[in-house]
């Protein structure tokens, strides 16, 4: 009911074409521009997001390689540098310059444009109007805004690597004063300036998202859709959205002093500067730990906002692919529940060599540690769905495996690194980037992954290559643990992350074979993923068309929709919604459609 | 099932919903901003001093805009449509007041030598500005909102008998009313 009056009601928000959409929906007057470019149906948008996503993905991971060129081998030259990246890479050895800036870049871009925007912004705007039963989201118009935003910011943080002094090169969290001072360094100056307005026209479209996201959950279900009913995919992607929106402002506020202490000469971060070449900097009385503070405010839930959307969707795939019920449903609710709060509570865990309080600091190791519980239930959860179920290794149900695999070994070092204790000796190595790279990078990658292998074949009524994806699938994960397992080691034995060049150190000299296997590694994982973008691409115009409404016999409602939906997703009326989303293997029966209405001789309901 | 169940007891229209969502948002960079300046209170070199006393009416004036917009509001629903659009007039009139007395605020800071901005200023007076800088982005956009439903209702020649956007528009300034008053108890008397 709420879905026709915010498509179709005259009021508000004044979008003309949708008066007259009302009569006829299967052929309405679709220009090229209304249809792909400045397209208000939340497919499209969906397709815009997780594209602009690979597109970055392409590019922050082709970063890494070059970075991991450099640690794998620093003595050796390659003349093939000079010519893609110029004078970053002059004699064909990238410059410590160039090498920060990629560091950072990678980071910045890989955490929000592609984990963020790329992953909950594709996921968000598909599966919610189709999983909830509703024609569109709340507000189609702000859901377009929110992707031009983050196309904008895309456009912004891109240019920012063709300035004369390149991009910012301080480490992808800004810190000040290396943020603050456009002296500080050479990607502090314009460089900067280009991230803070990519970055802060980011926040703009992920909080235009967020907003919408919630809003379209909680009102428009279809009828029968009551919220213990959702499927879990959803119920992750509504904690992830509260988490942005909560988040992301902080994040807001904590920009915005940067900006005044960068261009408005205030101290709210700067004391006691002196710069080489500069002298000393009158600013005084500021503190660079509270920026900290409200950067990783934002910073903890936003590792949440990158792993909840492939936690929801892993579970949904293990249940549809096991054909089984999830196992323990309102726990997974409650374990979303419990990281979503416990998410804002832990952020000084970042933060327990900055001269913070040990008292306080040992707060911060309880609730950090408390983070296992819901994640164990989780787990646990996700091993008794997968307990003697009929699997089917679909590419999707292969990469949510991983995921779980991955989830596994990644928050396992996590209760390491909560410690502040163990913090002590293993803050800033490398143990810190396997551990992060693992629990949230790569896992969140595979759930997205199979999110994508998945839902393919609603997305663009076409199968992907399963040849292809099995391939992609072995090595990508044989690949990620090679490259961050090892790093565990190099970790442990204390080497700091963020550097240049180990082969000059005494104590790091050792690594040099492994930092070589490593590097190579990234190199065949980052090939594999050209065979993963081959099949996307090529499946969407060649692939094998899907004939079937429900390929995989699965219960929630975007199967009950046409096989290419058309702006409002279902002919006639939305389907009414009579049962959760789990009935696999009930009462005999292989799947039990979410739209089927309970029948008398049902075992239970 | 009863008929009344299928009508459904009236749900909260989606918009409505996303702006107290949005609101929320807000709360939490505005809760970011204050707590970021209770810890920085409680470090060295704070500069203490007293709050401009125009901040006393433009108090006086952004609740009196609340009382405006509530009237615009009621008049709207009775459809007394010149009184409604006198009203929202006289609101975002008091709006843009209530933006510039809080500029003289800044302007007696200035005068007071409490640099607000640049090398001499201390982080009291530089929050003082970005805070409440940033609260009149905020209203600035509510003006800006009811501008736009001021123009619809003079240039629609189609009869609009939907109250949303006034709706819309009469909560957010009231949220922004309640903000400030919060920011200004924030800055006498909490921190």
């Amino acid at each position: 009911m709420s879905n026709e009056a915010v498509l179709h009601a005259p009021a508000g928000a004044g979008l003309h074409h949708e008066a007259h959409g009302d009569h006829h929906h299967e052929h309405h007057h679709e220009t090229f521009i209304s249809k792909y470019v400045f397209s208000m149906d939340h497919k499209m948008i969906a397709k815009q997001f997780l594209i602009t996503g690979m597109v970055w993905a392409v590019l922050g991971g082709l970063m890494s390689v070059l970075f991991r060129l450099q640690l794998g081998y620093p003595e050796a030259s390659f003349p093939w540098l000079e010519d893609i990246l110029g004078k970053w890479a002059e004699g064909g050895k990238i410059t410590p310059d160039a090498y920060y800036a990629l560091v950072t870049t990678h980071g910045t871009v890989l955490v929000f444009f592609v984990l963020t925007a790329g992953l909950s912004g594709t996921f968000a705007n598909f599966l919610i109007p189709l999983q909830i039963g509703a024609r569109d989201m709340a507000s189609p118009f702000m859901n377009m805004l929110s992707y031009w935003f983050f196309f904008a910011a895309s456009i912004v943080m891109l240019s920012s690597m063709f300035v004369e002094f390149g991009p910012f090169s301080g480490g992808w969290t800004a810190y000040p004063p290396l943020s603050a001072l456009a002296s500080a360094s050479p990607g502090s100056g314009t460089g900067m300036d280009l991230w803070l307005i990519a970055m802060a026209l980011f926040v703009v479209s992920s909080l235009l998202g967020g907003l919408n996201y919630i809003a379209t959950i909680l009102n428009m279900r279809t009828k029968g859709m009551s919220m213990t009913r959702l499927p879990l995919t959803i119920w992750a992607l509504f904690f992830t959205a509260v988490l942005g929106v909560l988040s992301f402002p902080v994040l807001f506020s904590g920009f915005i002093l940067l900006i005044f202490d960068r261009n408005f000469g205030t101290s709210f971060y700067l004391s006691d500067i002196f710069i080489n070449g500069v002298g000393a900097l009158p600013n005084e009385g500021g503190s660079a730990i509270l920026y900290q503070h409200l950067f990783w405010f934002l910073g903890h839930p936003e590792v949440y906002i990158i792993l909840l959307p492939a936690m929801g969707m892993a579970s949904e795939i293990l249940s549809v692919n096991s054909r089984k019920p999830i196992f323990g449903y309102m726990a997974m609710i409650g374990s979303l529940f419990a990281i979503a709060i416990l998410a804002f509570l832990v952020w000084a865990h970042h933060m327990f060599v900055t001269g913070l309080n040990p008292f306080l600091g040992s707060v911060f190791v309880l609730l950090t540690l408390l983070i296992a519980v819901p994640s164990a239930i989780k787990v646990f959860n996700w091993l008794t769905t997968l307990w003697r179920g009929n699997i089917r290794f679909t590419p999707g149900m292969m990469f949510s495996i991983g995921f779980v695999s991955l989830f596994i070994s990644g928050g396992l070092t996590g209760i390491w690194l909560g410690n502040s204790a163990l913090d002590i000796h293993l803050h800033d190595t490398y143990f810190v980037i396997a551990h992060f790279h693992i629990v949230m990078g790569v896992a969140s990658m595979f759930g997205m992954f199979a999110g994508i292998y998945h839902w393919f074949p609603k997305m663009y009524g076409r199968y992907m290559n399963n040849t292809l994806s099995y391939l992609h699938f072995w090595i990508t994960l044989a690949g990620a643990y090679m490259i961050f397992w090892p790093m565990h080691y190099q970790g442990l034995a204390g080497m700091p992350r963020r550097y240049y060049d180990y082969s000059v150190w005494e104590s790091f000299k050792q690594f040099a074979e492994l930092n070589r296997f490593i590097s190579t590694v990234a190199m065949i994982v980052f090939a594999a993923q050209l065979l993963f973008l081959f099949n996307f691409f090529y499946s969407i115009f060649k692939g094998r068309k899907v004939t079937t409404q429900n390929p995989y016999g699965s219960n929630t409602l975007e199967w009950t929709a046409p096989i290419n939906p058309g702006h409002g997703n279902w002919v006639g009326e939305i389907p009414e919604v009579h049962r959760w989303a789990y009935d696999y293997g009930k009462d005999g029966q292989e799947f039990i459609s979410q739209t089927t209405p309970v029948g008398a001789d049902e075992s239970s309901h | 099932m009863s008929t009344i169940a299928n009508e459904a007891p009236k749900r909260i229209h989606p918009h409505k919903f996303t702006l107290w969502v949005a609101m929320g948002s807000i709360i939490m960079m505005f809760a970011g901003l204050t707590s970021a300046y209770i810890v920085k209170k409680n470090q060295s070199s704070w500069l203490e001093f007293d709050l401009p006393v125009v901040f006393m009416y433009s108090t006086l004036v952004i609740i009196l805009s609340s009382v405006t917009i509530h009237l615009a509001t009621k008049a709207f629903k009775a459809r007394e449509m010149g009184r409604y659009r006198m009203l929202i007039t006289v609101t975002a009139i008091l709006g843009l007041l209530f933006m510039g007395l809080q500029v003289f605020g800044f302007m007696d800071l200035e005068a007071r030598n409490i640099a607000l901005t640049g090398a001499r200023s201390n982080s009291a007076a530089s929050f003082l500005l970005v805070i409440t800088g940033l609260h009149m982005l905020h209203v600035l956009g509510g003006v800006i909102a009811l501008m736009v439903i001021f123009i619809k209702a003079y240039v629609s020649s189609v009869k609009n008998y939907s109250s949303l956007s006034i709706e819309l528009v009469g909560t957010y300034w009231h949220f922004v009313d309640i903000l400030w008053i919060y920011l200004f108890i924030f800055y006498n008397w909490i921190s």
